[in-house]
């Protein structure tokens, strides 16, 4: 490997990190599409930073940016506040307002400069590491490594120092006011960090692979573990994985890196929807139908306990009986008695069916758990 | 600046693709906006890159119907996918927006760069049409636009009742017999539409608040669904058209966010001076209420020192009234207007009484808000 595909990775790998960090909490508290609005909104802090410092390469756009990410987040907070419209909406309608300003500014006052609005949206990760970031002259690495490694160990700092109280507030708003939590600093914290690290990925990878990482890997690693911590550190990991696998992908196929690495989040995100342990579509379907077919073979198990040693035995306890008093269809009714069959519930003689102990004993079971 | 808009073809062709966007949107937008899936639109617009891409690459045409097609069907499986994955698991709703809009629009970027590098191809006019360039529309395109919007509408006029019971109770909907499903398919599928119409000219990052931004303005002034409806729907086309005349007002600023923008403009206007809900009037009615109800205070505390007296206009100093009423703003301006409903009068420097009238209303206060206990102030 060249060291440039070296450092992309590693640069793709951070931005995973850092934006999973925080959009764990962002989807838990339902406002996953804050990190669409805020990636969106900072065009305009950048336009204005730059008419200000006259600059594109300033700390000022990333501060301006930032600024204009918490501009967001206050104003969507305030029209929700209002109760005239909802959070959603809010959202829907601040963002657009706000990146239409922003490109109005760069037509009308800047249009002879490279301020690209497409770039915005699918940054170019191939391109990082040429822009080198020299501390007292000496070359310490591609600069958004460098900020990118920054803003995750703010993150973590962050998170590690508030763990307690952004749990709580997270789960319980009320429970953490009543502590004293001021839930509200932490809301206005976090989206601090939400703001900062959209800031300064997008430069890099683009607002759009921002959303991707900070949504999908924390909403995977939420199929998969009920742990808050776990949920934490499996969302670094997939971001990670996503990352480096997307990375190949985009090598492989001579495409977009930030478009692969999207991509590949959502692979991995639709694997765990299938596949995921407890949370997955396959783990809930079987565990529907076996719950099904235990259910019908309890029925039937009580059917024949009712009727065992009674004069219309001959009568009730036979499969064709079934469909008239439990309403199964015929079908239905000869693949239940075949399951508890094979689970030996019960024995089938001359079309008469007769229960074994076991059946007996869940046919019991079943009756005292009512 | 009308004159052009009447007689400048290219003007006019802008103004008339962007009036039938906003109607449509601001039509279709409003029932987004009341099923609280306003940012749908968002993942719809985002996801139709995919399908743009596919569709050229099918067909070799960039011709605007194929493009839509294309963009359709990429934006109808991204919102199904969304709502399969709120309802069949426990990630919400929100996440799953997120998800789909990043990784379809990840994915359309693959397609479009591995495109690029085709010796054959070339990109230019795909991303056009993804991030709206109004000032390319042709009377052909406001055409297709203009079929497309009208079918819609002309469903969500026939399909009426059905939206509206989908929209606001979607349970008794489902009892009384109708296919809710369906019906939200329907209308998922009309959002598409309105998108797709709009990509073109506005592009995928405003497309969202073209459906939003006119049906939130209209909520405000009505309760009533098919005022909201016509409402948004006029709202929208106002800032259609005035985006794009104030586009051709010289300056070279692009169509698409200016129409957003007047739409901000209209939504905030709204926002401060509808009727009832107007916040404008909110305040003002909140800071009468404030008024009445420290007046009343004040009233009922004359009466209270009163009660405790031989004569009921027996006069109290007003330091008194300030320290049982409201130490820190003081009750000057609730005696004065006491004083001028000739409820209560002042007596001397700083002592004050209440009149017959006055002390008729405390009563009546006092049994409006005490009831029958009646003993207060004894």
């Amino acid at each position: 490997m060249a060291p440039e595909q070296i450092e992309i990775q590693l640069i793709a790998c951070i931005v995973s990190a850092a934006c999973a960090v925080p959009g764990v909490f962002l989807i838990l508290r339902r406002m996953a599409m804050m990190s669409d609005a805020v990636s969106h909104a900072i065009l305009p802090g950048i336009v204005v930073a730059f008419f200000l410092t006259k600059t594109l390469h300033s700390p000022w756009l990333l501060i301006g940016a930032a600024a204009a990410g918490l501009v967001t987040v206050v104003l969507v907070e305030l029209l929700f506040s209002t109760r005239l419209v909802k959070e959603d909406a809010a959202i829907g309608l601040v963002f657009p307002v706000l990146f239409s300003i922003g490109v109005v500014l760069i037509a009308r006052f800047a249009g002879d400069i490279h301020l690209d609005t497409d770039a915005v949206l699918s940054g170019e990760l191939a391109f990082a590491p040429f822009d080198r970031m020299l501390l007292f002259g000496v070359d310490i690495g591609p600069k958004s490594l460098v900020m990118m490694s920054a803003i995750l160990l703010v993150n973590i700092a962050f998170i590690a120092l508030f763990y307690k109280e952004l749990k709580i507030s997270t789960f319980d708003v009320g429970l953490a006011a009543t502590l004293g939590f001021f839930p509200a600093v932490l809301h206005y914290g976090l989206m601090s960090l939400i703001s900062i690290t959209a800031v300064g990925a997008f430069d890099a990878v683009g607002s759009i692979l921002v959303v991707a990482l900070m949504i999908a890997p924390p909403a995977a690693a939420y199929l998969i573990t009920d742990r808050l911590s776990w949920m934490l550190l499996l969302s670094v990991l997939i971001g990670v994985v996503s990352a480096v696998c997307g990375y190949w992908v985009a090598h492989w196929m001579d495409a977009s890196i930030s478009g692969c690495i999207a991509s590949t989040a959502g692979v991995v995100f639709f694997a765990t929807v299938l596949f995921a342990k407890h949370n997955g579509l396959i783990s809930v379907w079987t565990r529907n139908r076996r719950l099904r077919w235990s259910y019908a073979e309890k029925m039937l198990a009580i059917h024949l306990r009712q009727h065992e040693g009674q004069p219309e035995e001959g009568r009730e306890n036979r499969e064709q009986h079934l469909t008239e008093h439990l309403g199964w269809s015929s079908d239905f009714a000869s693949r239940v008695v075949r399951h508890a069959r094979d689970d030996g519930f019960v024995t089938a003689v001359d079309g008469r069916l007769f229960l074994s102990e076991a059946g007996r004993a869940l046919a019991s079971e079943a009756i005292t758990d009512e | 600046m009308i004159e052009q808009l009447f007689s400048d073809y290219t003007v006019r062709t802008i103004a008339l693709g962007s009036g039938i966007l906003g109607i449509v949107s601001g039509a279709l937008g409003s029932f987004a906006v009341l099923r609280q899936q306003s940012l749908l639109g968002d993942a719809i617009s985002h996801a139709a890159l995919p399908g743009i891409v596919i569709a050229y690459l099918l067909t070799g045409s960039k011709a605007p119907l194929v493009l839509m097609l294309g963009a359709a069907v990429a934006g109808g499986a991204a919102s199904a996918a969304v709502i399969a994955i709120a309802r069949s698991t426990r990630v919400k709703f929100d996440t799953a927006l997120g998800i789909a809009l990043s990784v379809f629009f990840g994915f359309g970027l693959v397609l479009l760069t591995a495109l690029q590098k085709r010796p054959d191809a070339t990109q230019a006019g795909l991303s056009n049409f993804l991030f709206g360039q109004a000032s390319a529309l042709v009377e052909k395109d406001v055409l297709t636009m203009g079929v497309l919007g009208m079918a819609a509408l002309l469903i969500v006029l026939l399909a009426w009742k059905e939206f509206k019971i989908s929209t606001f109770d979607p349970e008794f909907g489902r009892a009384m017999g109708f296919p809710v499903g369906g019906i939200e398919f329907v209308l998922t599928s009309l959002f598409v539409v309105a998108i797709v119409i709009g990509l073109q000219t506005v592009g995928v990052v405003l497309m969202s608040a073209m459906l939003i931004g006119p049906a939130a303005a209209a909520r405000q002034w009505t309760n009533r669904l098919a005022g909201m409806v016509s409402l948004a729907a006029i709202f929208g086309a106002v800032s259609g058209v005035a985006g794009a005349v104030w586009s051709a007002t010289g300056q070279s600023l692009p169509t698409g966010p200016l129409i957003v923008l007047s739409m901000g403009v209209l939504t905030v206007v709204s926002f401060l001076l509808a009727p009832a809900r107007g916040l404008v009037w909110r305040s003002l009615r909140d800071w009468r209420n404030g008024r009445q109800l420290r007046l009343e205070a004040v009233l009922i505390d004359l009466y209270t020192l009163a009660s405790q007296h031989e004569r009921v206009d027996h006069p109290h100093a007003q330091a008194v009234l300030d320290l049982m009423a409201n130490p820190i703003r003081g009750t000057s301006r609730s005696l004065t207007a006491l004083a001028e409903r000739g409820l209560a009068r002042q007596i001397g420097p700083n002592l004050w009484a209440l009149t017959a009238a006055g002390v008729a209303r405390a009563q009546t206060l006092v049994q409006e808000r005490f009831g029958g206990i009646g003993n207060h102030g004894a």
